[in-house]
């Protein structure tokens, strides 16, 4: 297995697929003579050309409204948004048409769409630009939301996600593209709606997605010298979500900390928590921790906004407080 | 023209008004829920516009629905069964009014978000582009949907991809209670077309079906020809309330007096006689027929079964987990 990082199995899986399926392509601001924002389809306009790998206008609706146009008439749009601070503006179209569109006419539309987005703050952008909504798109039901946390997921997620006859959002981290990790080379696919162990451990859960996962790891690896054992389940899909791998560990364990870089309030952390209280009632030992971004519009300056944002020792004291 | 294709479309047009009178009735009887907009007064608009498409190409609308579903080739009875919420309605009853389609029938839907189906259809052209089909997208509209961002970034991306889409505004002079004045920077729609550099043309004629079908078989014409999109404005007219329960005290009632005179389906009849293509009898005929069709239409809907309700989780997602 080589050893690659997070850009490059996405940049991987996106060609793959399009040398596997004519019908996949790919439209968004800058994708194409440019190379993408975070160069994640950099040689793609060469290889593939115009038709293939298409840069639009400055018109979020658009380029999400016209995804789901060609996607219904059964072609494979891989849409990207810039970062998901964008999606804002096509909000309607994300969550409002999208998601409807097979269920509210019956079964006849299918909408095999990827909308592909980078999130995530800690790059001192200012409030509008560091946000992890993505809590807010996992609430629809119809639409599927996927935020790997390893490179090699998220090549095989990517995959899945474009061969999927449904919509789904892809949610990368901005500060995960330089992450190194193995990666299997040529077909590798992670199924979409499945929780995953990423470290075994058993005194604690700690249930986390995407950046956080690597977060969750480092405060694994310190609580490990004290003597504490952390199970750590990736959610990886937020929508469907996945219980079964979090209700075994916690069985196990009897006590959960949750870890996202999104607010605590309505959040994944939220969700997933009330799910065990109702799932594994009789197992709980102690309240389940929510680990969090703090909620503040997050401020630029480089000190305030690290204090904003979930650390690794946010993690150690949250499992501390449980045990 | 031949004469049974005159007499199919004269019955389109009473179908249309019949079973939007029906379905005003079955509201008021509380069996139709939820919102309802009806096309009387603009039959002419839809009529025409698809009887000039050819079978692969697609048309896509907003909420105001029905008599473009009967245009399209929906029988009256999956129209009437979907208003009633049934199982045997063109969205197995989990649409309603406003979100009516039929793929079979290159119908896309019955959009209720104003405007929001404008990039859609952007992008069903783009798939016919893509595949090299020799197809045109007609995206219906009405003229306060050209004051939303989505009219302006879809017909901006159409231009600048030269998709084969035709722009259809219906412009029934309100959106809602607000006439255009109130709403629109501009007077004719058609010129938001030219801010694009969009070739557009605005045809005073649309309670005329003959009118309507000469100005959509150019811009189709012009589309199928390899030129890029087009858009059409159709002056037209609702004789009826924006929806059900609307008081209507936007508008004098002098105004839709007047407006009823140019009603699309004496206009129509009134040609088909003067020009000797059919006889009163003819389309008495047709009228007797179309209206028989909307009965039995209703009985259909009001005989079919309700949705069983362990099939709500169906169709959440084309591939459950
Ligand atoms: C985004 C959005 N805003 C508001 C509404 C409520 N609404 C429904 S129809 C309508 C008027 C639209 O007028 P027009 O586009 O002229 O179509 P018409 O009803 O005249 O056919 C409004 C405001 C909506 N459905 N969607
Ligand atoms: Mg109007």
């Amino acid at each position: 297995m080589a050893q690659i990082n997070t850009r490059q199995a996405i940049s991987d899986a996106l060609m793959e697929e399009m040398d596997r399926d004519e019908k996949v392509f790919i439209l968004g601001e800058e994708v194409g003579v440019w190379g993408g924002t975070y160069a994640v389809t950099k040689g793609f306009y060469d290889k593939y050309g115009p038709k293939r790998v298409r840069d639009t206008p400055i018109s979020e609706a658009a380029i999400i409204g016209a995804a789901i146009g060609a996607a219904m008439v059964g072609l494979r749009p891989v849409a990207e948004l810039m970062t998901i601070n964008f999606a804002f503006v096509a909000m309607d179209h994300i969550v409002n048409e999208a998601p409807k569109f097979h269920y509210m006419f019956g079964g006849q539309f299918k909408v095999p769409m990827v909308l592909r987005t980078a999130g995530g703050g800690g790059r001192q952008l200012g409030a509008t630009h560091s946000q992890t909504p993505d809590a807010i798109f996992a609430h629809f039901p119809g639409l599927k939301v996927v935020a790997p946390g390893t490179p090699a997921d998220a090549k095989g997620l990517l995959k899945s996600a474009i061969r999927s006859e449904d919509p789904v959002m892809f949610i990368e981290n901005a500060t995960l593209y330089q992450q190194r990790g193995e990666v299997p080379e040529g077909e590798h696919l992670e199924p979409i709606g499945v929780s995953k162990v990423q470290r075994p451990g058993d005194d604690v859960t700690i249930v986390t997605y995407s950046k956080m996962v690597g977060y969750s790891m480092r405060a694994a690896d310190e609580l490990a010298k004290e003597g504490i054992s952390a199970e750590i389940v990736d959610l990886r899909t937020l929508r469907p979500l996945d219980m079964g791998p979090v209700i075994e560990s916690f069985k196990k364990t009897n006590r959960a900390v949750v870890v996202e870089e999104g607010w605590p309030s309505y959040g994944v952390g939220s969700e997933v928590a009330s799910r065990i209280y109702e799932e594994a009632f009789d197992y709980v030992d102690a309240p389940v921790k929510r680990v969090a971004q703090k909620e503040v519009p997050l401020p630029y300056n480089a000190a305030l906004e690290q204090h904003a944002l979930p650390q690794v020792e946010d993690i150690v004291r949250g499992v501390k407080e449980v045990l | 023209m031949k004469k049974a294709e005159h007499l199919e479309l004269y019955r389109q047009m009473v179908v249309i008004r019949r079973l939007e009178e029906s379905a005003a009735h079955l509201y008021q009887e509380g069996k139709i829920g939820g919102f309802l907009h009806l096309y009387i007064g603009q039959e002419a608009v839809s009529t025409g516009l698809i009887s000039m498409r050819q079978p692969q190409d697609r048309v896509i609308t907003a909420y105001r629905d029905h008599g473009v579903a009967i245009n399209c080739g929906i029988s009256a009875n999956a129209v009437m069964a979907e208003l009633l919420g049934k199982e045997t309605g063109t969205s197995k009853g989990r649409g309603g009014s406003m979100h009516m389609a039929d793929t079979e029938k290159n119908f896309w839907g019955g959009h209720a978000i104003v405007g929001a189906h404008l990039p859609i259809a952007a992008g069903l052209a783009l798939g016919d582009q893509y595949e090299e089909n020799d197809a045109v997208t007609i995206c219906m509209f009405g003229d306060g949907a050209t004051n939303i961002g989505f009219f302006h970034e879809a017909l901006n991306l159409s231009a600048v991809w030269d998709l084969p889409v035709l722009w259809v505004c219906e412009n029934n002079q309100y959106g809602m209670g607000t006439e255009i004045k109130r709403a629109s920077a501009v007077e004719e729609m058609r010129q938001k077309a030219e801010g694009y550099g969009m070739p557009n043309l605005r045809t005073e004629g649309g309670m005329d079906i003959m009118q309507v079908r000469e100005a959509a078989g150019d811009a189709i014409e012009h589309i199928r020809s390899g030129k890029g999109p087009f858009f059409l404005e159709i002056v037209t007219y609702r004789f009826v309330g924006h929806s059900m329960g609307d008081p209507e005290r936007y508008r004098e009632k002098e105004e839709v007096t007047k407006w009823r005179e140019d009603d699309p389906i004496g206009i129509y009849n009134k040609y088909l006689v003067d020009e000797k293509v059919a006889k009163a009898a003819d389309l008495d005929k047709v009228e007797a027929e179309a209206e028989a069709e909307v009965e039995a239409a209703v009985k259909f809907a009001e005989e079919s079964p309700e949705p069983a309700l362990d099939t709500l989780f169906d169709h959440v997602y084309v591939e459950e987990n």
